[in-house]
C-alpha cells in the first residue's frame, strides 16, 4: 500500500528547501502552515492575554477593575482564547514541524491543512464575536443551564474540526514518511511527543463534538434538555484533556529545545518513550479531579480515574522532570562543562531567551503545576481547595508558567528557522522569559495562596459587598490578590514584549540569507540529534539527581502538609 | 540488494517497540482506555442516579 493509497490528496510533487542551520528539508507547503497557524496563536494570546490582564485588575481589591457583566463576559473570553484558540494553533505548527520537518517529508495534503486552518480562524471568530456580543458570558466551561448563543458553541465546534483535520494530517505525513523512507528506524523523540499530543487531540476533539453537539442543537432550541452532570462529565473530557494536548507538545518542545541548543540527546529512548506512552494511556482520565466533589459520581470512578490512573501520568512527567534536565546536563558535560556539580548549569546559554523559556518553564511547570495537580488530583485533599482561587493557580503554573512560556521560547526558534527571519530587539527578547516566567510563576503562587485561604475562583467580588450576610476574608488573604495583581502586570509586561517582537520580527526583521549568523545561535549539528533515533552514552549526572532530590523533597513535604491541613478540618476529640 | 543483506538474520524487534512505533496502535490504545474508564463508565454513573420523585 502507498501513501498515496491512504491518502487522496496528497500532491504528487512537493517543494523543498534546506535549513542552513539544521541540516532539515523543509516542505515549503508545511512552511507556510506554520507560519499560519503560528501568527494566528499570537493573535489570539494578545487578545486573550489583555483579558487575562483585566480580570486580575478586577480580582486585585484595590482595583476592582471592571463592573460584574464585563467581568463575566471577559472571563469567558480570556479563558477560551487562551486555553484553546492560542495554544491549539500553536500545537497545530507543532504538529505540522514534528511530522513534515523532523522527518525530512512532505505534508500530506497541504490545502487540507488550509481547510482545517481557516475552519479554525473561522471557529475562533464567532465564539469572541458571541461573546463580545455579550449574551454568552457562560465562562470557559459553559457548563447549563447557563446557554451561551449557538455561535459560541458552533465556533469552538467549527475550530475543533479545523484542529481535527490538522491531527489527521500528521498521522497521514508519519505514513507518507514511512512509505517514502524520508526517516529511518522509529520516529524521533520530538515526533514522538507530538505524536501523543496528536492522540490526546483526537480524544479530546470527540468529546467535545460528544457534548458540544448536543449543546449546540439545545441553544438552537432543538433540544429541550441537558443534563448538567452529564454535561461535566463529557465537557471535561474535552476540557483537561486539551490541556494534556499542551503537556505533551511543550515536553516534546523541551526535547526539541534541549536538542538544537546544546545537542541534548536523549538519556534513554526507550524510557522517555515509556513516559509518554504512559501520557498516551493514563493522562486524560485526569479530567476526573474536576469532578471529585460532585455528588452524583461513585467514589471508585473518581479513584480509579484520579488517584490510581492519573499518578501513572505523573510518574511519566516526573520521568520526562529526570530526563531533561539530565539530557542538558550530559550534553554540556560533553561540551566541555564537565567542573563540579553545576558548571553544565550556569555555563548554559542562558541568554538565549529560547533556552531561558523552556528551562524556566520546566522548572515551574514541575515545581508549581505539578506538584499542585497532585494534590488537587487526591479526592480526600481535594475538597480543601475544590473551587477556590487554588484551583486557576494551579492551571496557570501548568498552561501558562508551563506551555505558553514553552511555546514562547520554542517562537524564537521558530523564527529565524521557519520565519527567515532575524531576531529584532535580542535585548527584549533576552530579558523576556525572565519577565513573564516570573510573573506567570508569581500569580499562580498567590493565587494558590489566596485559594488556600478560602477566596473563590470566579468570583467579581471577594469583599461580598451585597451579600445579605456579611462575610470577611483575612487581611492574608487580601493581600495574596493584591500581589496576585501585581505579579500579572509583571506577566503582562513580558507578554506585550513577547507580542511586539514577533511582530516585528515577522514583518520588520532583517531576511536571513545564505551565510547569516544568528543573534542567538543552534549548536551545529543539533538538527541532527533533534532529527534522528538515538540515545546519551554513559552519562554522568550528579547536577540532575540533586535537582530532582530536592524537587522530591518539596513536593513531600507539600503533600503531607496538606494531609496536615485536611486532618485539622474536623476534629475528633 | 546484495546477498550478504539477504542472508543477514533478521534482528528481533522487541514488542514493546513494535507498539511504540504502530501510530495507529497507539491511537487507538489512547482513545479506548479514557473512552471505557472515564467517559462510559462515568456517563454510566451518571444515568444510574436516581430521579427526585
Amino acid at each position: 500500500m502507498t501513501a498515496e493509497t491512504v491518502i487522496g490528496a496528497v500532491p504528487a510533487k512537493a517543494e523543498f528547501r534546506t535549513c542552513q542551520y539544521t541540516g532539515l528539508k523543509v516542505d515549503v507547503a508545511a512552511q507556510r502552515l506554520i507560519i499560519a497557524n503560528a501568527v494566528a496563536a499570537v493573535v489570539f494570546l494578545a487578545i486573550g492575554g489583555l483579558m487575562g490582564l483585566l480580570v486580575a485588575l478586577t480580582r486585585w481589591p484595590a482595583v476592582h477593575l471592571l463592573p460584574a457583566d464585563w467581568f463575566y463576559l471577559i472571563l469567558t473570553g480570556h479563558g477560551a482564547n487562551v486555553l484553546l484558540f492560542w495554544i491549539i494553533f500553536f500545537e497545530m505548527a507543532i504538529l505540522y514541524f514534528a511530522s513534515a520537518v523532523l522527518l525530512n517529508s512532505r505534508l500530506a495534503a497541504p490545502k487540507l491543512g488550509w481547510l482545517g486552518f481557516i475552519l479554525m480562524i473561522v471557529g475562533a471568530l464567532a465564539t469572541n464575536v458571541a461573546v463580545l456580543q455579550g449574551d454568552s458570558s457562560v465562562m470557559f466551561t459553559s457548563y447549563p443551564p447557563m446557554m451561551a448563543k449557538p455561535h459560541f458553541y458552533l465556533g469552538i465546534i467549527l475550530f475543533a474540526v479545523g484542529a481535527l483535520i490538522g491531527c489527521g494530517l500528521f498521522f497521514a505525513t508519519l505514513v507518507i514518511a514511512k512509505e517514502e523512507g524520508t526517516y529511518e528506524g522509529s520516529i524521533p523523540l520530538v515526533t514522538f511527543g507530538a505524536l501523543t499530543a496528536a492522540i490526546i487531540a483526537v480524544f479530546t476533539i470527540a468529546s467535545g463534538a460528544i457534548i458540544l453537539i448536543p449543546t449546540w442543537l439545545w441553544s438552537l432550541g432543538l433540544i429541550s434538555d441537558i443534563d448538567p452532570l452529564m454535561y461535566k462529565v463529557v465537557w471535561w473530557a474535552m476540557g483537561h484533556s486539551s490541556q494534556q494536548i499542551n503537556v505533551s507538545a511543550h515536553v516534546s518542545l523541551w526535547y526539541l529545545t534541549a536538542a538544537l541548543l546544546v545537542g541534548a540527546k536523549p538519556l534513554s529512548e526507550k524510557v522517555s518513550r515509556t513516559a509518554f506512552f504512559m501520557y498516551i494511556l493514563f493522562l486524560q482520565l485526569a479530567s476526573a479531579h474536576h469532578l471529585l466533589a460532585e455528588p452524583g459520581m461513585d467514589a471508585s470512578w473518581k479513584i480509579v480515574n484520579t488517584s490510581y490512573m492519573m499518578y501513572l501520568a505523573v510518574m511519566g512527567s516526573m520521568v520526562h522532570g529526570l530526563t531533561v534536565p539530565g539530557a542538558i546536563e550530559a550534553a554540556q558535560r560533553r561540551n566541555g562543562f564537565d567542573r563540579g556539580m553545576f558548571e553544565w548549569l550556569r555555563k548554559a546559554p542562558w541568554g538565549n531567551p529560547a533556552f531561558s523559556g523552556m528551562f524556566l518553564s520546566l522548572v515551574f511547570f514541575g515545581f508549581i503545576g505539578g506538584i499542585s495537580g497532585v494534590v488537587l488530583g487526591t479526592e480526600q485533599l481535594n475538597v480543601l481547595m475544590h473551587n477556590t482561587i487554588y484551583v486557576p493557580g494551579h492551571f496557570h503554573g501548568t498552561v501558562v508558567a508551563g506551555t505558553t512560556l514553552a511555546f514562547m521560547g520554542a517562537t524564537y526558534i521558530v523564527l529565524p528557522l521557519i520565519f527567515q527571519r532575524e531576531i529584532v530587539w535580542p535585548k527584549l527578547a533576552k530579558i523576556q522569559p525572565y519577565l513573564f516566567g516570573i510573573g506567570a510563576a508569581g500569580i499562580s503562587l498567590f493565587m494558590m495562596g489566596a485559594g488556600t485561604l478560602g477566596v473563590a475562583r470566579r468570583h467579581w467580588d471577594m469583599t461580598f459587598s451585597d451579600a445579605s450576610i456579611g462575610f470577611a476574608h483575612s487581611a492574608g488573604a487580601f493581600l495574596m490578590m493584591g500581589l496576585n495583581g501585581i505579579f500579572a502586570i509583571i506577566a503582562a509586561i513580558g507578554g506585550i514584549i513577547f507580542v511586539l517582537v514577533v511582530v516585528a520580527t515577522a514583518f520588520f526583521g532583517k531576511k536571513i540569507t545564505s551565510g547569516h549568523k544568528l543573534t542567538f545561535p543552534l549548536f551545529s549539528g543539533g538538527g541532527a540529534v533533534a532529527s534522528h533515533y538515538g540515545s546519551e552514552k554513559a552519562p554522568k549526572l550528579p547536577g540532575t539527581i540533586i535537582l530532582v532530590t530536592i524537587f522530591f523533597v518539596c513536593f513531600v513535604l507539600y503533600y503531607f502538609i496538606n494531609w496536615k491541613y485536611l486532618s485539622e478540618l474536623w476534629l475528633f476529640r | 540488494m546484495s546477498s550478504t543483506e539477504q542472508k543477514a538474520p533478521l534482528e528481533r524487534v522487541p514488542v514493546m517497540q513494535q507498539i511504540l512505533d504502530s501510530p495507529f496502535l497507539l491511537l487507538f490504545l489512547g482513545v479506548t482506555l479514557p473512552t471505557v474508564l472515564y467517559l462510559i463508565w462515568g456517563v454510566m454513573e451518571v444515568a444510574s442516579v436516581p430521579l427526585a420523585k
